[in-house]
């Protein structure tokens, strides 16, 4: 496949950026999205130029690195997949290919199409976690029964990889699904309901506070999430939030 | 903390925006179903509804929470819009968004603002009137004999007063009252229906008003169309069980409102004589 | 040196007990005074740094990634063992240290194993209060499934996402204590050197990869738990990141490094399907529980699918070589990975590969499928005779349990595995071998702990799944925190390490030349250039077959590789600025010194044992012969300049309460 990419190309996060195209030629169908970028990036040094930097790890799936705006969406125009597993047989030849960085006030452009999603980090700082001591003095991990039906839904929430792709394609920017997913696999566990009310009150203030949009919706992000999390979860942390506010 | 919490956070701005908007979805029923006499009912009935819309005290009740209502969910929109441009500075080049979400889920502001315009419109067209200016009291012409007819005005206290007692100065229009001197006898019903019908009919603006309404509920149905059911799901509301109730329930006020709301105007304009 | 593993004495089952009885403490006051520095933010690296900062030590965690969330633990997809014996199978610490032992081919020490086997039940309690959310059975109790190598049930799991579960278990431990600021975290950091002050190790050369900025850090301790180094074949399972370059850079400044040659080649991973390929999918290990592993029996089957002609659904039950069943037939399909892997490449090697460069067996679900179906059909009372319908049943519990791995198959291959078996080979997943380290986890540089991946200890030669996880939250949850605090206890009127000794000065300089090299080399090739030379040399001649030819030749063509990387890399880009193409020549560096030492140590190793074959040491069958008499010791490697160079030490591996047999799973 011959393919013409218009990529963003930005230095550092002080300077400005702009979309600059790129001619590719020989793509294999079996190629990953991130494999075809490789090969630009190899011809871009072989030619000394700067090659694109984009973020990219375990290219499986499941470690969220990879990020990438390509063709108006998030992970590209599949679901249910990462960047990294996005196939070329997506594309047909002759194609042109946008590909931007996932953009939110709360996610500055590092260089080219990396960002920096430490805010969500800081998010989970804020109450991402249940307050038990690791000394594993902990009681037996049989002691209490958990319904088969809640365990599955904190683990579907839990699934929640962290990429980001929510976040770049709301409208809104907003970070609802991704703080909704840790509220969530908490708040249906007996071991994180304890603290629920204040986890949620601090994730979302920190949430607030960190410059993410208000939630209005419209499902995107649902749509767009390689896990698949669900806006259900949304709605539970709309509820424990109300909940914690009037007690 | 809970109380900032319940008026500041994006969640609680999001909760107000559902309640006042569930609160709207009631009025529009509310209302619909008074306007409803313009087609089902005839001109006493729809002032009478008119009347007990403006004097019942449960209703003022209503209606102020209803003006507020307006408000808070156009200013909480208003907020919320600024906020959510700022939280993505620099825009996509290309972004498809109609592959993961609906065209009136992402332009709730604009049809939000088009409603406001229209509301205050309306308001100024109707409501207004009804509270603020004289109006004509409400006559109705009854045949005595073969060929011979009175022109009477209906009362609230329903005995009617002939025309001509006020035509010869015997009794007194103030308000919507009919005075002996100072002695109010009684009153008389503000004719909204007339007014209504006038506006709709006008020979040079009717055709552009009836249009411009129906336009109206097009942008209301859009609105409502991702507005009602997106209530629920701030409210926290999102169950698989009763997801088809919403949704359903949501389909009635996207489709059947804005449309029975429609066909008025077009009733009054094409049908009505 | 000698080296001294520091076991403590008395029964094996008392070792550990008894020994955290004796150790030194150090008082909460004090913790307040003393830094450590953990490298790394994976399972043991992120368990290691949440508890030091609760016990109260200050803690400064670096990771290469983003986020501490995203260390390549997460990839772990199969699950965790412990042994809980909530099956009533016949599980119990003993079973699980004896299978471990067996597993790694009696080449782990004895004492660590038991250790591990001790604790694995407590790491258990500590996720699921942790907020873990593992599968569970209806009636709310946790769910077990059984892995390769074993005959109990005693892997814990969520779904195919367990290393996930896990990580961010520790991650959240970390996030509370980052919240707490105990935890200073470092993301975008790499360690690009260690630094040792009087012989101890006493803080890091960082690299913040962001702006390029050469960073100093000191602590009292350096816990170093930056995963293996199985990218070193270029074409692994790990994640692009993944490198060796701490764990390196300890070696050079003298801790050992033990059995390097111990790589894990996991039998069930995609199979590669060109040239751009950059790195391997796992698929889990699970799987051979349902799927059984076939090729064709008739070589002209095999061509003909290889040429298209032919697809493996047309194929006659009589004609398909189920070679494990065959092979194993105690234990089928569930052999170790070792095994499963030696006897695919063994059928491929031999003409029977089924894709079409020749390097692929099936893994086929139509029995498991109809199995299940049967299965459901008899307990929804419906018949049992409808092939469609039992299809359609057995499908739906197929896709219940490895639906999410079916999905990610399929996108990547492009076909449907529920129709078509599944094409699989083996692919470079772990490395058991590692910094050596003692019973402490301390390795030969004092103050310089290893944990997890990067340490030698306790899978010995072959690792069994879902023992990885075990071992990784084990070291840092509940190993590491006593044993540092007995070296620790000697720190507590040492004050605030400076960082402007000479010592760092000389590291920071040290660093800087090699980045300034590199920079300035006006070569042609990118990294990635070499990176894929020293990945074929290794992959072809120090991979899951060896002879002593191949690798003199390998540790030949290694070393010449590294001197034209030295003269012909190109790195574009500035170091003061976020350069990826920097990162990875700093990486590929350190890989093209640890292939030599990888090839030599495989080399000198004149035995077959677990992931280690020789061709030259074999059974008449094909199967790997073991030299206890004269290679049961680990070898540990201490740098003399060159890794050619490298010193051979001895730590013998003594089993006071295993009897050492030949590995059999027939």
């Amino acid at each position: 496949m011959n393919l013409t990419l218009k990529i963003w190309r930005q230095n550092n996060a002080k300077e400005a950026g702009k979309m600059v195209d790129y001619k590719i030629n020989n793509i294999s169908p079996d190629m990953s999205f991130l494999e075809m970028l490789d090969v630009l990036n190899n011809e871009l040094i072989e030619k000394g130029e700067d090659p694109v930097a984009f973020d990219h790890d375990c290219r499986e799936g499941i470690c969220g690195m990879c990020s990438l705006f390509i063709n108006g969406e998030a992970h590209g125009p599949d679901r249910g997949v990462t960047t990294c597993q996005l196939h070329m047989r997506m594309f047909k030849d002759g194609d042109t290919i946008y590909i931007e960085p996932f953009r939110a006030k709360a996610f500055p452009v590092i260089k080219d199409l990396v960002v920096d999603r430490t805010a969500f980090d800081k998010i989970q700082h804020a109450g991402g976690f249940v307050s038990v001591n690791t000394s594993g003095n902990t009681q037996d991990a049989n002691a209490i029964p958990i319904p088969k039906h809640d365990a599955d839904r904190a683990f579907d929430a839990a699934t929640c990889i962290g990429c980001g792709a929510c976040v770049a394609t709301c409208k809104n920017s907003s970070a609802m699904l991704f703080v909704s997913a840790k509220v969530s696999q908490f708040a249906l566990l007996p071991q994180g309901k304890v603290e629920a009310a204040d986890r949620v009150r601090n994730m979302v203030e920190e949430m607030d506070a960190l410059g993410f949009g208000n939630c209005t919706n419209t499902g995107a992000c649902e749509i767009e999430c390689p896990k698949g999390i669900s806006l259900e979860n949304i709605a539970r942390m709309n509820r424990e939030y109300l909940k914690a506010s009037i007690k | 903390m809970a109380k900032s919490a319940l008026l500041k956070s994006s969640l609680a701005k999001k909760y107000w925006m559902a309640l006042t908007g569930l609160f709207l979805c009631l009025f529009l029923v509310g209302h619909l179903i008074g306007n409803l006499q313009l087609i089902f009912g005839d001109a006493s009935k729809f002032n009478e509804y008119a009347l007990f819309m403006t004097t019942n005290p449960a209703v003022k009740v209503l209606s102020y929470l209803t003006y507020i209502s307006i408000l808070f969910h156009a200013i909480d929109g208003i907020v919320l819009t600024i906020q959510n441009k700022k939280a993505r500075p620099i825009g996509y080049v290309k972004n498809n968004a109609k592959a993961n979400s609906s065209w009136s889920s992402r332009n709730m502001a604009i049809l939000g603002t088009l409603l406001l315009v229209f509301i205050v419109t309306h308001m100024v067209n109707f409501w207004a009137k009804m509270h603020f200016s004289e109006m004509p009291l409400q006559t109705m012409e009854v045949n005595i004999a073969e060929g011979q007819t009175v022109k009477l005005y209906k009362t609230v206290q329903e005995q009617p007063i002939p025309a001509t007692a006020v035509e010869m100065g015997q009794l007194e229009v103030r308000g919507t009252g009919f005075y002996q001197g100072d002695l109010k006898i009684a009153d008389g019903y503000k004719d909204l229906h007339k007014i209504t019908v006038e506006f709709f009919q006008h020979p040079q603006y009717g055709l552009i008003a009836t249009v411009l309404y129906v336009l109206a509920m097009v942008v209301l149905g859009f609105h409502l169309s991702h507005g009602f059911a997106s209530a629920f799901q701030s409210l926290g509301i999102n169950h698989p069980k009763y997801n088809c109730l919403i949704k359903g329930i949501g389909k009635i006020f996207c489709y059947v409102i804005p449309a029975l709301f429609a066909i008025i105007p077009l009733y009054i304009h094409f049908i009505l004589k | 040196m000698k080296l001294d593993s520091k076991i403590p004495q008395g029964p094996i089952d008392k070792k550990w007990s008894d020994y955290k009885n004796h150790i030194k403490l150090v008082n909460p006051a004090n913790k307040r005074n003393i830094d450590v520095i953990v490298v790394g933010t994976g399972l043991a690296g992120g368990s290691a740094a949440a508890t030091l900062a609760e016990l109260g030590y200050n803690v400064k965690a670096f990771c290469y990634q983003d986020s501490p969330r995203r260390a390549h633990s997460i990839a772990a997809q199969g699950g965790i063992n412990a042994s809980k014996n909530y099956q009533g199978d016949g599980d119990s610490v003993y079973r699980l240290f004896y299978d471990t032992v067996k597993g790694g081919d009696y080449r782990a020490r004895e004492a660590n194993v038991y250790r591990l086997a001790e604790v694995s039940e407590n790491i258990i309690d500590q996720c699921v209060a942790q907020g873990v959310p593992f599968a569970r059975e209806y009636g709310g109790l946790l769910d077990n499934r059984s892995f390769g190598g074993v005959q109990v049930s005693r892997t814990f799991y969520a779904k195919g996402q367990t290393g996930q579960q896990l990580l961010l278990g520790a991650y959240s431990a970390m996030n509370r204590q980052i919240g707490r600021g105990k935890i200073q975290m470092y993301n975008r950091h790499e360690m690009l050197d260690i630094v040792k002050v009087d012989g101890k190790a006493r803080g890091i050369i960082a690299r913040n990869l962001i702006n390029g900025e050469i960073e100093r850090h000191s602590a009292h301790a350096v816990v170093i738990c930056t995963g293996g180094y199985g990218n070193v074949f270029f074409l692994s399972t790990n994640a692009m990141g993944s490198n060796v370059t701490a764990a390196w850079k300890a070696h050079k400044r003298g801790a050992f490094f033990a059995n390097p040659c111990y790589t894990q080649i996991h039998p069930t991973c995609i199979p590669v399907t060109g040239d751009h390929q950059s790195k391997l999918t796992l698929m889990s290990e699970s799987l051979r529980n349902d799927g059984r592993i076939w090729v064709p029996k008739k070589m002209e089957d095999a061509v003909a699918i290889r040429e298209g002609r032919l697809k493996p659904t047309q194929i006659a039950e009589e004609d398909r070589d189920y070679y494990l069943e065959r092979r194993y037939p105690s234990f089928g399909n569930l052999v170790p990975r070792d095994v499963a892997s030696r006897a695919a490449k063994e059928r491929c090697d031999a003409g029977y590969g089924v894709n079409a460069t020749g390097e692929a067996v099936y893994l086929d679900f139509a029995s498991a499928i109809d199995r299940y179906g049967k299965e459901q059909a008899r307990i929804h009372h419906l018949d049992e005779n409808d092939a469609k319908l039992i299809y359609k049943l057995g499908k739906e519990v197929v896709e219940n349990k490895y639906g999410n791995l079916f999905q990610m198959y399929e996108k990547i291959v492009d076909e449907d595995p529920y129709t078509t078996p599944m094409m699989i080979y083996p692919a470079v997943h772990y490395t058991m071998g590692g910094l050596w380290v003692d019973y402490n986890l301390m390795s030969t540089i004092e103050g310089c702990y290893v944990l997890g991946e990067a340490n030698f200890s306790d899978h010995g030669a072959n690792r069994l799944g879902a023992s990885a996880l075990m071992q990784g939250l084990a070291d840092g949850y509940f190993v590491l925190p006593y044993t540092i605090g007995d070296y620790l206890a000697n720190d507590i009127r040492t004050g605030k390490i400076p960082t402007d000794l000479p010592e760092f000065e000389e590291a920071e300089k040290n660093v800087r030349n090699i980045i300034d090299h590199l920079m300035n080399n006006k070569g042609t090739h990118s990294v990635d250039y070499f990176h894929k030379k020293l990945g074929k040399i290794m992959w072809d001649k120090v991979g899951m077959a060896r002879n002593a030819q191949g690798l003199t030749e390998a540790m030949d063509e290694i070393a010449q590789l590294r001197e034209e990387f030295y003269k012909d890399v190109k790195v574009s880009g500035t170091a003061e600025s976020f350069n990826q193409e920097l990162e990875k020549a700093l990486r590929v560096a350190d890989f093209l010194e640890l292939g030599e030492l990888f090839a030599k140590d495989a080399l000198h190793r004149e035995e077959s044992c677990g992931g280690h074959f020789r061709e030259e040491h074999q059974t008449e069958d094909g199967e790997a012969k073991r030299d206890d008499e004269n290679f049961a010791y680990v070898a540990a490697w201490e740098y003399k300049g060159n890794p050619r160079e490298s010193v051979l030490h001895k730590e013998d591996l003594v089993y006071e309460n295993i009897k050492l047999v030949t590995r059999s799973y027939k």
